[in-house]
């Protein structure tokens, strides 16, 4: 294996970078070692071998942690930490198919690998959990190459609930052929830096993606998400709902790109970023982008970052609630959509209970 | 018996002293018009009872049944037994109408029991739709909704004191009708104190006030029944702000 000190990282005055904490990053104080990969389904969709290149799924430039991924990835024992799931045509899988990669150790540098390659008129389901114990101090590289051929419908949910030590740079990189349907779903409460660079690339005619992520930093947190609605074929359709919170010290960063490319005529494409801000410490940040090539199509975005409205506060307290309880019931309805729009794999329940967690300051600290 | 005292009541709203000196005194059952034009100090009279942000009362108080309600805060003021009726009800993005219920009910311990049908009957009462129930509050909702669902509120939290801010701006006629006639009910069925505050006459032929008062300057100006109204109708506030 070729040693990681060859790469060049990034810089936090890179535009793909800007406001991240990547200058923080010391990368030799973690060495590739392996983690704990479990998956839910059986060796009739899942495996250890990889039919999906990056480049079959992305035509971006990988950044240097995406060529590190590749490179690490691509040969010696890590490989018992890629999965591939994939589906044969018409397949349709009931049951969510439940991958978990858990850490429990410093140090440590993972690169979690997943393949999902849906075949033509197929359906599944995957959610992706990262989880730690013992509050290790290490770094996570995940990447999922998603791959919907012709008419295959797609749900992956990814739940980052890792301790709040861990650094998670992850990718999800989509690609969606004639008709078919990707609809993506991350959850975002845990790890100290965790950033998510998530492309869907939309290369049939008629295809669509729905994105969605809940994200909700306490403590000294930051969530930082990098989006690409790339519609490279006509009449596709994408849309993009990501909402979050930050509290005490901690931050987010959404910077997202709707790119309709010359032959995209009749595509729709709609982003919307919202973020609450909880106390006067917390910082958040949103830069919508569009890029459009042809005439003929329908785009929106939207972006807010601010704190609770003093007038639904206001409502709510004169009516008897106390600031706390509006408070919750503001932010619960904040997320609603979000929850709203998440598939039942994805726990909505548990999911509001862990926001009201964080909500009350009990930030779920390991000891 | 329930007794709403406003004494000397003097109010900044922000850095701007809009409220002079007002007195009033609403009992259970009886129904106080306050009229005032447009910058009398109508809103912040509301606003600094209920004590919205940004609204400072410089001098006099209010009490209910002796709790000095002044001192406390909004939520406090609720539970006390005060409540306010709102010109403007704001839209609370993803928080249902019951959900609120139930949590207001909640906070005073109140019987929760076959909520859902208290609430859908009080909707057919005040001739709210059902289906807005389980909706997120306000949001969405035709002027003549967001009153009628106020109204329905009021009814279901039951306070001895309320004050209504302008309940007749924003809706159509059949709709204050309706949540007029709610209110004149309330003050026969639970004795609910009323403390109406309008720039118009037009919703006294729904909900009858024993006493009108007129706002000036920050002012009461003129106290009587409920021919001042008449009156006022008839030669303007020019004649009582002149």
């Amino acid at each position: 294996m070729s040693a990681l000190s060859e790469f060049v990282l990034p810089t936090a005055e890179q535009e793909l970078w800007r406001y991240s904490r990547i200058d923080e990053l010391d990368l030799g104080s973690f060495t590739p070692g392996s983690f704990t990969t479990t998956v839910s389904a059986d060796g009739s969709i899942v495996s250890r071998d990889s039919r999906l290149a990056l480049g079959d799924v992305s035509v971006e430039t990988p950044d240097v942690f995406e060529q590190m991924h590749v490179q690490q990835t691509s040969s010696g024992p890590i490989r018992d930490n890629h999965v591939r799931i994939g589906t044969a045509r018409g397949q349709v899988v009931a049951e969510p198919v439940l991958v978990t990669h858990h850490i429990d150790e410093s140090g440590l540098m993972c690169f979690p690998s997943l393949e999902i390659d849906a075949a033509e008129n197929s359906e599944l389901t995957v959610v992706e959990r990262f989880t730690s114990s013992g509050d290790p101090h290490s770094l996570l590289v995940p990447m999922v190459r998603i791959h919907a051929a012709q008419s295959a419908r797609i749900s992956y949910v990814s739940i980052n609930e890792l301790g709040r030590r861990c650094w998670l740079l992850g990718y999800q990189r989509a690609i969606g052929e004639r008709d078919s349907n990707i609809a993506t779903s991350t959850i975002s409460l845990g790890g100290d830096y965790s950033r998510l660079r998530a492309g869907v690339r939309l290369a049939g005619q008629g295809a669509s993606a729905r994105q969605v992520a809940l994200y909700f930093a306490d403590g000294t947190q930051m969530h930082d998400f990098r989006t690409l609605q790339d519609h490279a074929a006509p009449r596709t359709r994408s849309d993009l709902l990501f909402k979050g919170a930050v509290k005490d010290q901690a931050k987010s960063v959404y910077t997202g790109l709707i790119k309709i490319r010359e032959n995209a005529d009749k595509s729709e494409a709609f982003q919307t970023n919202r973020n609450l801000t909880l106390s006067s410490g917390a910082w958040a940040e949103s830069v919508p982008n569009l890029e459009i090539e042809t005439n003929d199509v329908k785009c929106s975005h939207a972006s807010t970052v601010g704190p609770v409205d003093d007038e639904q506060r206001f409502y709510l307290e004169s009516r008897g609630i106390r600031p706390e309880v509006a408070e919750r019931l503001v932010v619960f309805g904040f997320f609603a959509d979000v929850i709203n729009r998440l598939p039942s794999a994805a726990q909505p329940d548990a999911l509001r209970n862990k926001v009201g967690k964080k909500l009350l300051g009990d930030n779920g600290v390991q000891v | 018996m329930s007794v709403l005292s406003i004494r000397d009541l003097h109010a900044k709203a922000g850095d701007t002293q809009i409220l002079n000196g007002i007195n009033l005194t609403v009992r259970s059952g009886e129904v106080h018009a306050v009229m005032g034009p447009n910058g009398a100090g109508k809103s912040t009279l509301s606003a600094a009872i209920m004590g919205k942000t940004g609204y400072t009362i410089t001098r006099g108080g209010v009490t209910l049944d002796d709790v000095d309600i002044a001192s406390l805060p909004t939520w406090k003021r609720a539970l006390a037994g005060l409540h306010l009726v709102m010109q403007y009800p704001t839209e609370i993005p993803g928080v249902g109408i019951d959900e609120l219920l139930n949590e207001a009910l909640a906070e005073r311990g109140s019987n929760q029991d076959q909520l859902e049908e208290r609430i859908a009957n009080e909707a057919a009462r005040i001739g709210l739709d059902e289906a807005l129930i389980h909706r997120a509050v306000n949001v969405d909702f035709s002027g003549g909704e967001k009153k009628r669902n106020e109204t329905l509120q009021l009814a279901m939290l039951d306070p001895r004191i309320v004050v209504l801010d302008e309940l007749d701006s924003g809706l159509d006629i059949d709709a204050l009708r309706d949540c007029a006639r709610r209110v004149e009910d309330l003050t026969n069925e639970r004795k609910l104190g009323v403390l109406v505050i309008t720039h118009y006459s037009r919703i006294f032929s729904d909900l009858k006030p024993n006493f009108v008062h007129i706002l000036a300057k920050g002012r009461i100006v003129a106290s009587g029944g409920p021919e001042l109204a008449d009156q006022l109708e008839r030669d303007g506030y020019d004649a009582f702000t002149g």
